[in-house]
């Protein structure tokens, strides 16, 4: 098997600690991923299965995933969808769970030009603002929450026109 | 009072540039129904594909700007129009000492700022010329970056090349520091890795969320925004573009700013200076 990209992410434990503290899901202060194949991260990040309904939460927070600000997703209570990236309706239909792990954990591996954040890398950035240098965007378990979330929006159907 | 308002006026409405222009200006508002997804005529706010903010806002936010007794900015332009003939300083000067009626000195001089300036060795925008004249030709105190006294002057200076098309030089002295602006507009930065082309080059037109992402054209600053509440420079916008990405800010009046504003200013060349214009 051809495996380019193994990524090691390092964080302080104290670091990862401002980022996320809610108490049941800590412990991700130094998680490391492999990207297969250059498309796919098949394994999760953290041992706990991710949480759909969290996955939601995060995808509408503007403060972590905010997903929203460029993606039309099935979110009807939430105005004002973004229109930079494609529409996610029925997303889990194209990708498996894996392909949108990486999707997320670091969409330029896929294309090098792409305006979507990576959520879950720390290195080659510029200028990061005082406060969030050396922290990813989401945390691991934040990450496989939405990975959850993703895998069930499977009716293109709700693609309404 | 009365006098004043109307001496604005003048400057109100994109009125310098000859009558068919403000025959297109005012037939934009009539046309400017994006639902029906009809080709709307800008006039001169649209010069081939360059396109001014004022054509990715809202209808009343237009109106709002278009609208010298509702254009909140006006009460900016009221403060810069004193400053200009208040004395100020060890030397016992005003603006207008030096500089006489600003109708006519000040016309045309925001179309070619920031311009490259000998003594610095380096680029110098509008703000800054107001502070090197309070300082070297005043011996006043210089205005601090966002105080309504530099904002007002500012835009009260720039507001006498209203209509008239932008027009920076990038080349010779100044050659260098364009490509530096241009570098920076190029470059990702800030935990969410986004460069000004991402969303001024690519998306223009494309919400991201609640905000129409426009092509980040400056020919309006200093501006009114509905958000802040009050008029901003433009190195407070491009301040606030840099945190939204959660990158670090760089100082009002920065080397990387000004080079920046040179290299945007030139992306705009041809719009009409608009200011003071109203955003959301
Ligand atoms: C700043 C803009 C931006 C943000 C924020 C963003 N994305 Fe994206 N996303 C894109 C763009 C643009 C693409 C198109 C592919 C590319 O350029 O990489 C994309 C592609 C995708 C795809 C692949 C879709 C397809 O049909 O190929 C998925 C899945 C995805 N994003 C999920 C997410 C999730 C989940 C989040 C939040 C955690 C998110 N995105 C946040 C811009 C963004
Ligand atoms: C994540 C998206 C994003 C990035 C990256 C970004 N901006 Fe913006 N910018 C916006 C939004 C949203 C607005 C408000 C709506 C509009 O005019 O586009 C805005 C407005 C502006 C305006 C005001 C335009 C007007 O007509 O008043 C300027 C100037 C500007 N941006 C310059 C820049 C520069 C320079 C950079 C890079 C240093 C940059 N922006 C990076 C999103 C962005």
């Amino acid at each position: 098997m051809n495996r380019f990209g193994y990524t090691t992410l390092t964080v302080a434990a104290a670091l990862a600690a401002a980022v996320w503290t809610a108490p049941a899901r800590a412990a991700d202060s130094d998680v490391s991923y492999e990207v297969v194949d250059g498309y796919t991260i098949r394994e999760p990040l953290t041992d706990t299965p991710g949480d759909p309904v969290m996955g939601r939460k995060w995808a509408i927070n503007r403060k972590l995933g905010n997903c929203l600000s460029c993606h039309q997703m099935p979110i009807p209570e939430e105005q004002f969808h973004g229109e930079t990236g494609p529409a996610l309706y029925g997303v889990a239909d194209v990708y498996d769970e894996g392909e949108l792990r990486l999707r997320i954990v670091d969409p330029k591996v896929l294309n090098p030009h792409s305006m979507m954040p990576s959520f879950y890398k720390v290195e080659g950035l510029n200028r990061v603002m005082k406060g969030f240098q050396d922290k990813p965007i989401l945390s691991a378990q934040q990450v496989e929450d939405i990975v959850a979330y993703m895998m069930t929006l499977r009716d293109t159907s709700k693609k309404s026109q | 009072m009365m006098t004043t308002m109307l001496k604005v006026l003048g400057r109100g409405v994109l009125g310098l540039a000859g009558a068919g222009m403000m025959a297109a200006v005012a037939a934009a508002p009539a046309a400017a129904d994006e639902s029906t997804g009809a080709r709307i005529d800008w006039g001169p706010y649209k010069v081939g594909d360059v396109r001014s903010g004022y054509t990715y806002a809202g209808a009343q936010t237009r109106a709002m700007q278009d609208d010298e007794f509702q254009n909140p900015a006006f009460l900016w332009l009221e403060r810069g129009m004193d400053i200009w003939d208040t004395v100020e300083g060890e030397a016992g000067k005003a603006c207008a000492d030096c500089h006489g009626d600003a109708e006519e000195s000040m016309a045309g001089v925001a179309t070619r700022y920031p311009i490259y300036f000998e003594d610095w060795g380096k680029l110098m925008n509008i703000e800054q010329r107001i502070n090197w004249c309070r300082e070297t030709q005043m011996r006043a105190e210089p205005f601090a970056w966002e105080s309504d006294d530099l904002l007002g002057i500012t835009a009260f200076v720039k507001n006498q090349s209203k209509g008239m098309a932008v027009d920076v030089a990038i080349d010779g002295p100044a050659a260098p520091f364009f490509e530096m602006g241009k570098d920076f507009y190029q470059t990702r930065r800030g935990q969410l890795d986004l460069a000004c082309t991402h969303c001024h080059v690519d998306n223009p037109g494309n919400l991201i969320r609640a905000e129409i992402l426009s092509q980040g054209q400056v020919n309006g600053f200093p501006t009114y925004r509905l958000k802040w509440q009050t008029v901003g420079s433009l190195h407070r916008r491009f301040r606030g573009c840099n945190k939204n990405i959660r990158a670090e800010p760089f100082p009002y009046g920065s080397d990387e700013y000004v080079n920046l504003e040179l290299y945007t200013s030139w992306r705009g060349n041809g719009l009409p200076v608009e200011s003071p214009s109203v955003r959301k």
